[in-house]
């Protein structure tokens, strides 16, 4: 499961 | 909610809410179907216990119990069967109005003339120009006032073609360098190119300061210049792909082929394979957006085909890795073991909400796909005005917003979709482009599919013990 373990918008429109 | 297909002789089952993915035996893949794999109610060890009961004249007993409590012990573990955690829509509505990403359209107009263009060759339905340095220095300036707590800021140089603009992206650069450290920010710069213009000079600039670039090209000659044209009316795939080739060796960091695919190739893979076979390992190919009247657009009698194609590519793909050239096919990578977080998951793109792009005139809209239409325009970075009224409707159309996306097994892959096929397809960007949504749940199948493959081909290779994905010899590989 990948989905459980947060929308901090530091994320990268070809951890 | 259990997601279950074949692919290349193995089954597969999707643990959609926990994103748990796992390789099943027939008889599991026969229970799971049978427990009622498109939702989590009703299912309890006596309804895995009941399915097997009607498959006992396929299988011997031994199996079927063996299969029902592998079945509820991944269950009790949370990786079959998971119910969803939905976030709420208070979390969702409170996620900010931070801006982080910019596509700045450097120039509105073109060297080419593709038939395809979203942009109308360049001019976007409006005049042809190029973005003063000026309206580049207030975008840059939006960007950083507007992003709130972000630190990591994006801006993508796309056009028309903006190296007919380099002067500007040069100096627009050097201008976010400055800015940036001033601001506490980093700023990660991206290009979109044709590819004609990309000489030494600007392939040098690229490298240092470009994080990613993407180069169009279609694939094969013959098909690239029935689609792709000079604005003299020439093919051009001879001189961008000396460009490309010569860029591809010099290339220090990412860098992406983006082809575009129409009802004329309907066999892309060749195009993909081509551009492999020149020794390109980062690779896209793309569903053309365009009116349906356009001889060249999809239609939805294309669909079987279409799927089949994107098996061949997967076949492709999982043929260069296994002969150890993998390629990076971008619709086919997809990290099973992290990715994106739920928030992500759920709102998807983040067009009109954390992405916006900037017209040569700096006319604001939600995304790149929207510039020039009136009704999507939310203000002007050189009038210093921005009103995003569109703000919650965008907000709005997240995975749980949309009737057609709350249902759908690929949700938490997809995101969603994009706002601006759904609005040109249905005139409203709640109502998702139904074939490009056929074709999204395609790519993510085969993504999941191939990994598949590559794990089970390295069981059966005798993989070493450290790195064998399980505890027992598969029986049913």
């Amino acid at each position: 499961p990948s989905l459980k373990d947060k929308g901090c918008g530091e994320c990268q429109c070809a951890t | 909610m259990i997601h279950l297909y074949r692919f290349r002789g193995l089954n597969i089952a999707l643990d959609v809410n926990s994103g748990a993915a796992h390789m099943v035996s027939d008889a599991v893949y026969g229970i799971l179907g049978r427990c009622g794999a498109s939702g989590a109610d009703g299912f309890s060890e006596a309804a895995a216990w009941a399915a097997a009961g009607e498959m006992s004249g396929e299988y011997p007993g031994a199996v079927l119990k063996e299969a029902v409590s592998e079945i509820c012990g991944l269950a009790d573990s949370g990786m079959l069967f998971t119910e969803e955690t939905r976030i709420s829509d208070e979390a969702l509505a409170g996620r900010g109005a931070a801006i982080k990403a910019l596509c700045l359209h450097a120039s509105h107009d073109c060297n080419m003339r593709c038939r395809y263009c979203f942009g109308s060759g360049g001019s976007f339905s409006g005049r042809r120009g190029l973005m003063p340095v000026e309206i580049g220095m207030k975008a840059i300036d939006f960007l950083l006032e507007r992003s709130g707590g972000r630190r990591n800021l994006e801006i993508d140089f796309f056009g028309g073609e903006p190296l007919m603009n380099f002067g500007a992206v040069r100096q627009l650069v050097a201008y976010g360098r400055r800015r940036e450290g001033d601001c506490g920010k980093r700023i990660r710069f991206t290009i979109t190119t044709n590819g004609l213009l990309l000489d030494a000079e600007k392939e040098a600039f690229i490298n240092e300061h470009m994080d990613n670039v993407v180069l169009s090209i279609d694939g094969r000659p013959e098909v690239n210049d029935a689609m792709r044209r000079t604005a003299g009316g020439g093919g051009a795939y001879g001189a961008v792909m000396k460009n490309y080739r010569r860029f591809r060796e010099n290339r220090r960091g990412a860098y992406y082929l983006r082809g575009t695919f129409t009802r004329n190739n309907l066999d892309f893979s060749e195009d993909v394979r081509h551009l492999a076979d020149l020794g390109f390992d980062r690779i896209s190919a793309e569903p053309v957006v365009a009116d349906a009247e356009n001889d060249f657009a999809l239609r939805d009698e294309d669909l079987p085909r279409l799927l089949e194609e994107y098996d061949r590519l997967a076949g492709l793909c999982l043929d260069y890795a296994l002969e150890g050239r993998p390629i990076d096919f971008f619709h086919f990578s997809i990290d099973l073991t992290q990715g994106p977080c739920v928030f992500k998951r759920v709102s998807g793109c983040g067009a009109g909400l954390e992405y916006a792009a900037v017209s040569p005139e700096g006319d604001i809209y939600p995304c790149h796909q929207f510039v020039g239409k009136p009704a999507f325009r939310l203000g002007n970075v050189g009038e210093g005005s921005f009103h995003n009224r569109l703000r919650d409707s965008f907000g709005r159309a997240h995975i749980y917003g949309k009737p057609d996306c709350a249902g759908c097994w690929a949700k938490f892959y997809c995101g969603g979709g994009c706002h601006a096929s759904a609005w040109q397809a249905n005139g409203d960007i709640m109502k998702p482009y139904a074939l490009g949504c056929e074709l999204e749940r395609k790519r993510v199948e085969c993504a999941i599919g191939i990994q598949a493959s590559l794990a089970a081909a390295s069981e059966s290779a005798g993989a070493a013990p450290e790195t064998s994905l399980w505890d027992e010899e598969p029986a049913f590989l």
